[in-house]
């Protein structure tokens, strides 16, 4: 067993884990934050994606031990007092959600592209920027919508 | 799925990896991305008694041009090749490439020198490192060698890598005067391993072809370097009759297996197109450098 510190979502979390654990397990059955799903436990879906210091990573395929130290973000830290987040708010609004599994991934996937400036502009950058998270219910229109729009309100308020 | 059991150490230099290599290489395996490796660990495909993780390693994670090359750090992210600005005038192959390769998540950790190091050859890397020249430095704790991509890459899987030795760094010659390539990948779907892709590189000296580079990915045991086709463009005038004669050659250095991504005939038949088209590309670039 090996001891960690991850600090998840702004609070430093000790445990002993197996080095053979997976990062989405640790999170979720070690910690309780089942807020991040998985989907196929192969790389392809995304269903699974968190921030590792502000990078998006597939949580399934990423060792527990590999976070020690570093500053993880999940989906449940997203909205702050109560008050969702950008993201969440316009996932909301435009119905980018059905059954809702491949959610939280696609918004901790969209967080870390609008961080690293990808462009978002068009809706063809935006599904080529998703190409890493799948959803089996939307057709995706909605998804493409609900980032566009995120991503415009984020990055103007964060130029003004 | 979850992999067998190992031990884990996360050196926190190069020479603590090294040394613990020379001690236990033969039952060790080394993370950088993880992004195959992890996959072939919950697959049970691998199952080593110790996993030496490089991510603490510091002074790795470099992409800079010196001395006439372009070097990759052995952590140099897959995503900062996508990001970087200075790559696009200068190695327009790799720039071409880099997008190409996964998702924009897994970019987020993959590594070249990983890609290289894992020798898929549905790997996009090593096409594009072999129709480069590009070579390897890898370090062990007894010292260094500098190993040409070509002999790198010896098979399915298969380095030329020692277990006691790591990569350190990528290095890239940087391609002289007028010259030009790109990187043609044919996907099912984004974000897959290419069905088929092709690597060219072409340089021009005084109108004519001087060193070609042509690699070719999916369509063999490893990524297949042309060899014959580069050979027939090597001085040779750059017109349509000879790209036409180094696709035939390309294809036939192919030798693709008919799966789910396509039948053999198909992906030959993407071979010779890309590779025709690829040198248009390429022959475009070089006379506007
Ligand atoms: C969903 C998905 C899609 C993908 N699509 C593509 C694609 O389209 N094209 C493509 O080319 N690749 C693709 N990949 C593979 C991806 O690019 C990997 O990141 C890459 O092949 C391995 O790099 P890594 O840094 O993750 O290496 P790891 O997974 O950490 O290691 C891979 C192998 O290399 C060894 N190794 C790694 N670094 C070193 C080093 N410095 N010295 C010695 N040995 C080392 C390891 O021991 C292991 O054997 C995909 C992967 C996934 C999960
Ligand atoms: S569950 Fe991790 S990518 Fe699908
Ligand atoms: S909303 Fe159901 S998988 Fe995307």
């Amino acid at each position: 067993m090996k001891r960690i510190a991850v600090t998840v979502n702004g609070t430093r979390r000790e445990s002993e884990v197996e080095p053979r654990q997976l990062l989405v397990i640790h999170l979720r059955e070690d910690l309780g934050l089942t807020g991040t799903k998985i989907g196929c436990d192969t790389t392809s879906c995304g269903a699974c994606t968190v921030l590792i210091d502000g990078k998006s990573v597939k949580s399934c395929n990423v060792l527990a031990v590999q976070a020690d130290g570093r500053e993880v973000t999940t989906i449940e830290g997203l909205a702050a007092d109560g008050t969702m987040h950008p993201l969440q708010e316009a996932f909301r609004n435009n119905h980018g959600l059905q059954c809702g599994y491949c959610t939280p991934g696609m918004i901790m996937a969209a967080l870390s592209l609008i961080d690293a400036g990808t462009p978002l502009e068009d809706e063809e950058d935006i599904r080529l920027a998703l190409e890493g998270n799948l959803c089996r219910c939307t057709g995706y229109q909605n998804i493409v919508k609900s980032i566009k729009d995120a991503a415009g309100q984020m990055r103007s308020s964060a130029s003004a | 799925m979850f992999p067998s059991r190992f031990e884990y150490v996360a050196p926190r230099s190069l020479e603590e990896a090294l040394s613990t290599l020379a001690g236990r290489g033969d039952e060790a395996k080394v993370l950088a991305g993880g992004q195959s490796l992890i996959p072939l660990l919950k697959l049970r495909f691998a199952s080593p008694a110790l996993i030496v993780d490089l991510n603490r390693v510091p002074g790795l994670s470099y992409l800079e041009e010196s001395d006439g090359h372009l070097r990759i750090g052995a952590l140099a992210r897959n995503r900062d090749v996508v990001a970087s600005q200075t790559l696009e005038a200068g190695y327009p192959t790799i720039a071409a490439a880099a997008p190409l390769v996964s998702d924009p998540i897994v970019r987020n950790l993959g590594t070249v020198a990983g890609s290289l190091a894992h020798a898929d050859p549905a790997g996009d890397w090593g096409s594009v490192m072999l129709a480069l020249g590009a070579e390897v430095t890898v370090r062990s704790a007894s010292g260094d060698r500098t190993i040409p991509v070509a002999d790198f890459l010896v098979d399915t899987f298969t380095t030329s890598l020692e277990p006691t030795e790591v990569i350190t760094e990528i290095r890239v010659p940087k391609p002289e005067g007028s010259s030009g390539g790109t990187y043609l990948k044919l996907e099912r779907k984004v974000g897959d391993f290419a069905t088929v892709a092709v690597a060219v590189q072409l340089a021009l000296d005084d109108g004519r072809i001087g060193r070609a580079g042509i690699a070719l990915t999916a369509v063999g045991p490893k990524n297949i370097q042309a060899i014959d086709a580069e050979r027939s463009l090597a001085g040779a005038e750059p017109t349509p009759e000879s790209f036409q004669e180094a696709a035939r050659l390309a294809a036939d250095a192919a030798s693709p297996i008919s799966d789910v991504r396509g039948s053999a005939d198909y992906k030959r038949a993407v071979v010779r197109t890309f590779v025709q088209r690829g040198l248009d590309r390429a022959l475009e670039l070089a006379r506007a450098s």
